[in-house]
């Protein structure tokens, strides 16, 4: 029989322990007389005694049954088998000699089910916490009515929080199905404290009716606590299901404003359409990727504050990868909007493959510094992950950034005069040509922003920002071109309504959804939310 | 006085175009069938298995640009979505391809691998009917038809136009390729449809038919063109020009641009997708990736290297884009993005008119035909207003 050495060893220390003459208190033979029986009831009865008990013999007999190295001499003696002997079951000593008529006990998959509760019934006292809330979470979904003298004691002495209110549901689990009306009312109203959708399946089963129409619970106060008690789990999930969306709502739309605010910029107010935005991100991802780098290799001490450093270079670069591309290839196109996407589709492609042959194409490692990896949780047991708060802090400080650049700085009131009027401004002599090159970088720098922040949720690879450029453009044609209101609400907006969708339908399904909405609404709307007062000539 | 629609037919081309076509289809039709079957393989002019192949399937491509020049050169639709109703043909014509599998799978039964895969037990409703010739004919037609016309009817309807138009047709297939790409679909998730056996019963691998199929793809480019050039020099070609140049300005006279641009839409998109019916059992594969995106802007730009408003530009680009692509992916895998990407940005920026325009400007001659009169990017709607 194979045995475990941590249960060998146990074993031996055991053996000296009863040597020394140290005996605990032993299980008396009656028990043991149980064990042996016929009944996997009347079995499961004296192994939760054992349990109960909880002295260090019985923990000993009910490993060995566990592990069947319990067995049955033929005169009818109980014995635990190990490698090296054989110890009598009651009180521990070694037999001499080797009894070798002993048949090992067979157990079945309930009984086993009873001697895991019971081992955990005795590790409810254990000093050690994680030993502790393993036993009580084990209790809560296994604990029975034999196990309740171990049970209220602990409970009563427990001083966890935690494992207070677990060993609370498994009391008040137990006593639903005591004979007692009080006690099951007060237990369906203890029940109730739980946000856990197990407890609220296994109180709706008191609200039943069996086959012949009756109520399974025959007291209707029970049954009255049981319902509250239901609907108050009910709530309470449906809250914490509400919260979550809504939170997951708001950081996918964080992203998505991230991904398209650069956008907002040179296609919402200069119209150039850019559709190697998305590389753009991709830049300022591997630009954080690689002041990451910087830092594991020359300030490994201030690892944690390199997202900090990456913000400015991940700006940085992705402005003059755009400039760049603003000076050598958009500016000859200005005017053109299909040759624009065109050929920016085109410095795409060439921005994918670069990264590739730079970086390999594989997905390259940017992890979240410690302080903003974990999460807090809150109410109903949400855990509201510290990078996904980070960015949504982030986005708007962005969002402010762009908006007292746009509004508030002489630079920004000559891109909003060359895309109002582009020859007037020449006229009172705003250098046309410089703020075009200078509102592109500043587009794509905060194209580069989002990069930064998308490396500490999405993965950083060659083609990610392929995956964001039609979100982004969806984002600004839905918004209103021009407007960053209208950029804001329309992230807030998809990202709330992908999530609502994608609780109720699936991911790809929500996604299809959310496409297919946007295209019925410009087909309604073809400016935008938030359209721009005035009259406009076409053609 | 109406002339007769063949007498107009035979005069929307020239005589040096009949006399191109003809040498066309005796090269499509005899020499290279010829020498595909008759020469040995170690005749120099043996033409491979593998060559018959390539040139099908670009000859698919060509169809595909010619469709996309007429909407794009003609009426200055610039759609990104395109790929959409050239797979959307290939799955219709997939799906009987796949039925005519039988129970050569390799589950031995009557259902499709992939959905014995997925423990489905009977075809799905929309599967009826997809082992008779006939009925994938009309679905090849009917499908992307209808798609491309619900789709243009709201769209133009609402006049969206430009690049807003252009965006709109991107989410379109990106949407359906995600649609695909589930298992629950029913067309075969991202694996899609392959291992294909039989046309009409007669198997799908054997030269004769590697050649039916390059003659039909050559014949449908041929009828393409000449119905392509029917078209555009016809009154309705001559509208659509005009609505290309100044939408509201033909709208004020008194036409209707959505009727014309609607028509002309649904028509493209029925050739991408008679030239994806085809395209499929030559590739012998159709997956959700013939919708990504990127493929159909390659679209684009197959008709931007050739010359818009050209139609033969489309094919000519076309040809050029696919035939650097397989010497590419074969030779350097890794150059091919680059040359990609930079082919993009010096077609747009040195070659507005595409091949066909340098060639024209070569030979020191002013386009002759009148819907290029106009260059090429005063064609387009001016974007940077808003």
């Amino acid at each position: 029989m194979p045995l475990s050495l941590p249960h060998l060893l146990r074993m031996f220390l055991l053996a000296v322990c009863c040597a020394l003459g140290s005996a605990h208190a032993a299980p008396s033979a009656e028990t043991l007389a149980r064990l042996t029986d016929d009944d996997s009831d009347t079995r499961i009865a004296a192994i939760a005694e054992l349990g109960a008990e909880g002295s260090a013999q019985s923990v000993a007999l009910l490993d060995a049954l566990a592990d069947e190295a319990l067995a049955l001499t033929g005169a009818g003696r109980l014995v635990i088998l190990t490698d090296t002997g054989a110890l009598d079951a009651a009180t521990g000593e070694a037999i001499e000699p080797y009894p070798d008529d002993a048949d090992p006990l067979m157990i079945n998959n309930r009984v086993r089910n009873a001697l895991q509760s019971a081992k955990a019934a005795t590790n409810i006292r254990a000093s050690d916490r994680g030993t502790r809330l393993a036993a009580a979470q084990l209790l809560r979904d296994s604990a029975s009515e034999l196990l309740m003298p171990i049970l209220e004691p602990a409970l009563a002495a427990e001083q966890d929080k935690e494992i207070r209110s677990i060993l609370a549901l498994a009391v008040a689990r137990v006593n639903l199905a005591s004979a007692e009306p009080a006690k099951r009312i007060l237990a369906a109203q203890r029940l109730g404290d739980s946000s856990d959708a197990s407890v609220k399946a296994m109180l709706a089963t008191l609200l039943d009716k069996d086959a012949k129409g009756q109520f399974i619970e025959p007291d209707t106060e029970v049954r009255a606590a049981a319902k509250a008690s239901v609907q108050a789990i009910e709530r309470r999930l449906a809250m914490a299901d509400l919260a979550s969306t809504a939170f997951t709502g708001l950081s996918l739309g964080s992203i998505l404003l991230l991904a398209a605010l650069g956008l907002a910029i040179t296609y919402g107010v200069m119209g150039v359409i850019n559709m190697a935005h998305g590389e753009l991100l991709m830049v300022g991802a591997y630009a954080t990727y690689v002041v990451q780098g910087l830092f594991r290799t020359h300030l490994p001490e201030y690892i944690d504050s390199y997202v900090i450093a990456a913000v400015p270079v991940a700006f940085l670069t992705a402005a003059a990868v755009g400039m760049l591309m603003e000076r050598t290839v958009i500016r000859w196109l200005y005017g053109r909007p299909l040759e624009t996407l065109l050929a920016t589709w085109g410095l795409s492609l060439v921005l994918i493959q670069s990264a590739r042959v730079i970086f390999g194409p594989q997905n390259v490692e940017v992890a979240n510094p410690a302080w903003m990896s974990g999460g807090f949780s809150t109410y109903a047991d949400i855990v509201l992950p510290w990078n996904r708060v980070v960015i949504i802090g982030f986005a708007i400080f962005v969002l402010l950034l762009v908006w007292l650049m746009m509004q508030k700085t002489r630079l920004g009131m000559f891109v909003r005069a060359v895309t109002q009027n582009r020859a007037m401004a020449g006229c009172v002599g705003v250098p046309t040509a410089r703020i075009d090159t200078l509102a592109f970088g500043i587009g794509a720098g905060i194209a580069g922003l989002g990069g930064c922040a998308l490396s500490q949720v999405a993965n950083v690879g060659p083609a990610m920002g392929q995956g964001y450029i039609v979100d982004s453009f969806m984002v600004v044609v839905l918004g209103g071109v021009g407007q960053l209101a209208g950029a804001v609400t329309a992230a807030m907006g998809l990202g709330l309504m992908t999530k609502i969708l994608e609780g109720w339908a699936g991911a790809v399904v929500a996604k299809i959804l959310v496409l297919v909405f946007i295209i019925i609404f410009i087909q309604k709307r073809p400016q935008g939310l938030f359209a721009l007062k005035g009259r406009f000539v076409e053609d | 006085m109406r002339t007769p629609l063949s007498v107009r037919l035979f005069q929307s081309l020239p005589r040096t175009g009949w006399l191109a076509l003809a040498i066309f289809a005796a090269v499509a039709w005899i020499a290279i069938p010829a020498a595909h079957l008759l020469l040995p393989e170690s005749s120099p002019f043996h033409v491979s298995a593998y060559t018959v192949t390539l040139l099908g399937k670009i000859l698919c491509y060509a169809v595909v640009a010619v469709a996309m020049d007429l909407i794009w050169g003609y009426a200055g639709i610039l759609s990104l979505g395109h790929g959409v109703f050239f797979a959307l043909g290939g799955y219709a014509f997939g799906m009987y391809l796949m039925r005519q599998i039988g129970t050569d799978g390799s589950y031995g039964v009557a259902l499709p691998d992939f959905m014995v895969f997925l423990d489905w037990k009977e075809l799905p409703w929309f599967w009826i009917g997809s082992d008779s010739f006939l009925w994938a004919l009309i679905m090849v037609v009917a499908v992307p038809g209808l798609l491309a016309f619900v789709f243009g009817w709201f769209a133009f309807r609402s006049r969206i136009k430009g690049v807003y138009f252009s965006i709109i047709t991107q989410a379109l297939t990106y949407a359906t390729m995600l649609l695909f790409f589930r298992n629950e679909t029913g067309f075969g998730g991202n694996n899609g449809f392959t291992d294909f056996k039989r046309i009409l019963g007669y198997d799908i691998t054997s030269p004769q038919m590697r050649l039916v199929l390059f003659g039909l793809s050559a014949a449908l480019l041929m009828a393409v063109l000449i119905l392509g050039r029917y078209l555009v020099t016809s009154k309705f070609g001559r509208v659509l020009a005009a609505i290309r140049d100044a939408e509201s300005r033909v709208r004020f006279i008194g036409y209707q641009p959505t009727q014309y641009k609607l028509a002309i839409w649904t028509l493209s998109a029925v050739l991408c997708a008679l030239a994806g019916a085809l395209y499929v059992p030559q590739v012998g594969i159709i997956n959700p990736s013939e919708m990504s995106p990127a493929n159909s802007i390659e679209i684009a730009v197959w008709v931007a290297v050739g010359g818009r408003g050209t139609l033969i530009g489309g094919v000519i680009g076309a040809f050029i884009v696919n035939l650097a692509k397989s010497f590419f992916t074969v030779s350097f895998p890794d150059y091919w993005l680059f040359f990609l990407g930079f082919l993009f940005i010096g077609v747009t920026l040195f070659l507005p008119n595409g091949v066909v325009g340098l060639w024209r400007k070569l030979r020191g001659r002013r386009p002759a035909a009148p819907e290029t009169e106009t260059p090429a990017p005063a064609a387009t709607t001016q974007g940077a207003k808003a």
